[in-house]
């Protein structure tokens, strides 16, 4: 039966199943309980639709009316599955289910798709985009064009907020703030204007910067550039700007952008998405287009990528390997030793040595980072030592494992202590009566019995290690890097790669990054079904 | 170190062993040896810890002149700490966001799990395996799509975008589900399923069931996936660096990290300070959550 949409009021009960609602039903001692359901309802439900409504105006506001139409649905469908008595199971999957899906699906299947483009730095936008890009970088000032007083603000925090240029028109008196979207006309009710130099010294809901602020910012100042109808205006020194005119104008009919001073012309390419001159030249603003599986090959051919992709692979694959397998095997041989009935102080013990795993891991690798440091490192202070530990390929993986034995050892002892009380002791003694060496009963009974409890929690620990960011950036950053390629170090994990691919100093790549991110998607996927069906025959996880 | 002769214990005293003036020889076969183990493995432990704590008393503050047993004790890098840096703010913000994002993950993924535990309906293998393969897919890998969604968002609602927790607190529950919802799927499987067919039989809807008989015998693992999301969104640095720019809005992890990141050895001791003052909350929760945290570990993995 589907109910009506009856309002929050309605007397229907929730979750129960009657023959007939609304019939006046036997005093269980559970009825005040139903009231407390409802009322938690209908705030609930409340709650939703005064968030919906909150969205719902920046939405209007901005005319975005595809958003406002899934935030509409959306809605709908949370008051029609609430109120339904049906569907049961999707009213405690879905709340948990809306955020995996806005804000994980979306977010990778949008990744997914940019890698089968050219997106990256130069490849940002659309081509309209590009050729506004490559008009108003061209701008220059002609003699007689408006020079206006210029105060460089922002409209956040001085040290990162974006740059305004407040500016004013010496001849007219006229305000206006301008930003890379345009040019806006302000109220001159709404700023304080210097009646010295004609500057802006305060306006509102801008923070002006002072002149060590700004020229802290220098760079940032003079790649602003506010286009407007016919040019754009540029900033000279940080107290004056200029209007100019652009030198290089899109042709539509030739679908070229044509240089007015020199006469070169570039030709529009829609396979690479960038505009080409006919010898070859290209426009360093292009615009983002659709490769196909050109990343993909890139990834598997190109020799500056594909090598190092490949022995990345393999050291990642023995990073997380080592990772889970020497915890492992260190924590349970501790907590082997520690579970004898006949131990006295296990719990000290215990509380001591799991603080490692309380301790923030964070704030740990980088204190461990200083502590193989080869000048005034702990270790090769307390050791003597004079290793220069994260300068040579084997001796900064060495570290690197070590660090995570420390942090994650703690972890597999306590839950190996937990899988060792469950087991039952009276199949050890069984075994040691049958005349079984402690060695062979360990082998024969407990490590299998431990191995069936902790394969889930090992498949887990092993694909979290092979994605471990902070326990290469923290520690190495990836180094020791090869004179020759800056790009990939000895320590690289993929997923350290791939952020230094997207965000690197040679310019961020985000198509190709997307393409690695795909690639390491499938290969932990892969590595976790095969592990996973392989404990399916130990055990019936989907029953 | 207190034992020093093994009596043994009543209950499991095999073999008629005489309990008496055993051999030095044979206590050491038999406990001394798990003792030593024990000694190591603290003393491996402790050691980075203890060098932090040397670290953040050490009067110069500085890497190079940092030992491992302590030689001074002053507050000075502590009191910089809070006058020098925003550390109170980046402390408040990680407590609040890790807090509420834990909680509120547990929340959704002991929905899940009871649903997937206890329900039979289409889709349940395939949903179970879709979170499966989901949580594969690091988060951070999508830092490209995420920024640009977020860049729209803080256009919009600027109260839920950068340099808020709430917006970091919303893409942190993007991931409830994948975490969780496995290990607590089954640990819910282990209950006996007459415990809510003789509830059902008294009248008891869903609603009542889930959280009046579920949660509390579940305790354990929400304890310990509780605990597990709130130490995963404290240590959580990247994500986070991309979203907090703002001095006051950062995180520990973010804030921190800024301390070390340029002049490492002059600031040493004062981040050592903030890596203790960090622990507090997480030993604490830890401490208190002990007791259920070495059972629920393991048993959320194994049903039976």
């Amino acid at each position: 039966m589907s109910a009506p949409l009856s309002g929050p009021g309605s007397t229907r009960t929730p979750g129960r199943e009657p023959v007939r609602p609304g019939l006046s039903r036997t005093a269980r001692h559970h009825a005040p309980i139903t009231a407390t359901g409802l009322v938690g309802k209908v705030i609930l439900l409340g709650l939703v639709a005064g968030i919906a409504i909150w969205a719902a105006f920046p939405l209007i506001e901005a005319e975005h009316w595809i958003g406002l139409g899934i935030l509409a649905a959306t809605t709908a469908g949370l008051y029609y599955l609430y109120l339904s008595r049906r569907h049961i199971p999707a009213k405690y999957l879905v709340p948990g289910t809306l955020f995996l899906i806005a804000f994980q699906v979306v977010p990778v299947l949008y990744t997914a798709s940019t890698a089968f483009t050219n997106f990256g730095d130069g490849h940002r936008g659309s081509k309209d985009d590009a050729i506004v890009a490559i008009q108003t970088a061209s701008v220059k000032q002609v003699p007689g064009s408006t020079e206006y007083a210029l105060t460089v603000a922002t409209d956040g925090d001085p040290a990162t907020g974006a740059l305004v240029f407040l500016l004013t028109d010496p001849k007219t008196k006229e305000v206006f703030a301008g930003d890379a979207d345009g040019l806006r006309k302000l109220d001159a009710a709404d700023v304080t204007v210097s009646s010295l130099s004609g500057k802006i010294t305060a306006a509102d809901g801008y923070t002006v910067l002072n002149i060590g602020q700004a020229s802290g910012r220098s760079d940032a100042v003079t790649a602003l550039i506010v286009p407007t109808d016919d040019g754009a205006i540029r900033s000279n020194g940080l107290t004056r700007a200029y209007e100019g005119k652009a030198a290089r104008a899109y042709d539509e009919a030739c679908d070229c952008v044509r240089d007015s001073e020199t006469g070169r012309t570039w030709t529009a390419d829609e396979e690479s998405g960038s505009f080409v001159a006919a010898d070859g030249e290209r426009l360093a603003q292009g615009w983002k287009v659709d490769v196909g599986l050109k990343n993909f090959s890139t990834v598997l051919t190109d020799p500056n990528i594909s090598g190092p992709f490949f022995g990345t692979l393999a050291w990642n694959f023995a990073f997380a390997i080592a990772s889970t397998g020497l915890t492992f095997l260190l924590g349970m041989a501790i907590a082997l030793a520690l579970h004898s009935p006949r131990m006295k102080g296990t719990n000290f013990y215990r509380v001591l040595l799991i603080l490692p795993y309380a301790m923030p891991s964070f704030a740990m690798l980088l204190i461990w980072r200083d502590m193989f440091n080869t000048d005034f490192g702990l270790l090769n202070n307390l050791f003597g030592l004079n290793v220069d530990w994260f300068g040579g390929t084997w001796s900064a993986r060495i570290a690197v494992v070590l660090v995570q034995l420390w942090l994650g050892y703690p972890y597999m002892f306590l839950v190996a202590t937990g899988a060792l009380q469950a087991i039952p002791r009276e199949l050890t003694e069984a075994t040691s009566v049958d005349g079984a060496s402690p060695w062979q009963s360990f082998r024969a009974v407990t490590l299998p019995l431990l191995l069936v409890a902790l394969s889930p929690l090992l498949i887990a620990s092993f694909a979290f290690n092979f994605n471990n960011v902070n326990a290469i950036l923290f520690t190495t950053e990836g180094g020791p890097f090869a004179p020759d390629n800056p790009t990939n170090g000895a320590t690289d994990l993929l997923i350290t790669y791939t952020y230094r691919l997207a965000f690197g100093a040679q310019g961020a790549e985000f198509g190709l990054a997307a393409t690695v991110s795909i690639f390491i998607f499938a290969i932990v996927a892969t590595v976790s079904a095969i592990s996973f069906r392989r404990t399916r025959k130990q055990e019936e996880v989907y029953s | 170190m207190t034992s020093t002769v093994d009596t043994p214990t009543a209950n499991r005293d095999q073999a008629g062993r005489k309990p008496v003036r055993r051999s030095r020889k044979r206590w050491f076969a038999q406990v001394g040896w798990r003792h030593l183990v024990g000694v190591l493995a603290v003393a491996f432990s402790l050691f980075p810890i203890l060098f932090v704590i040397s670290a953040a008393f050490n009067p110069l503050g500085t890497l190079s002149s940092t030992e491992l047993l302590p030689t001074g004790a002053s507050l000075e890098n502590f009191v910089n700490l809070f006058d020098r840096t925003a550390f109170g703010h980046w402390f408040l913000n990680s407590l609040l966001l890790a807090g509420v994002a834990s909680f509120a993950s547990i929340f959704l993924s002991s929905l899940a799990a009871y649903a997937f535990s206890r329900m039979r309906f289409s889709g349940r293998r395939v949903g179970l395996l879709a979170l499966l393969l989901i949580q594969m897919f690091p988060q951070f890998l999508a830092i490209v799509a995420i920024f640009l969604i977020f860049t729209t968002l803080t256009d919009l609602y600027p109260s839920i975008g950068f340099n808020t927790p709430w917006g970091l607190f919303l893409l942190y529950m993007g991931g409830a589900l994948g975490a969780n919802t496995w290990l607590m799927k089954g640990f819910f499987d282990t209950l006996p399923k007459e415990l809510d067919e003789s509830a059902t039989m008294d009248g008891a809807s869903h609603v009542q069931i889930f959280f009046r008989i579920m949660l509390p015998l579940v305790a354990p693992i929400l304890a310990v996936t509780g605990l597990l999301a709130f130490i995963g969104s404290i240590n959580e640095f990247i994500i986070a660096n991309v979203f907090l720019t703002e001095p006051e809005s950062k995180t520990l992890a973010v804030g921190m990290y800024g301390l070390v990141a340029g002049e490492r050895n002059n600031n040493f001791g004062m981040f050592a300070a903030g890596t203790l003052l960090t622990a507090i909350p997480t030993v604490l929760v830890f401490q208190l959550l002990q007791r259920y945290i070495v059972s629920g570990l393991t048993s959320g993995a194994v049903k039976g």
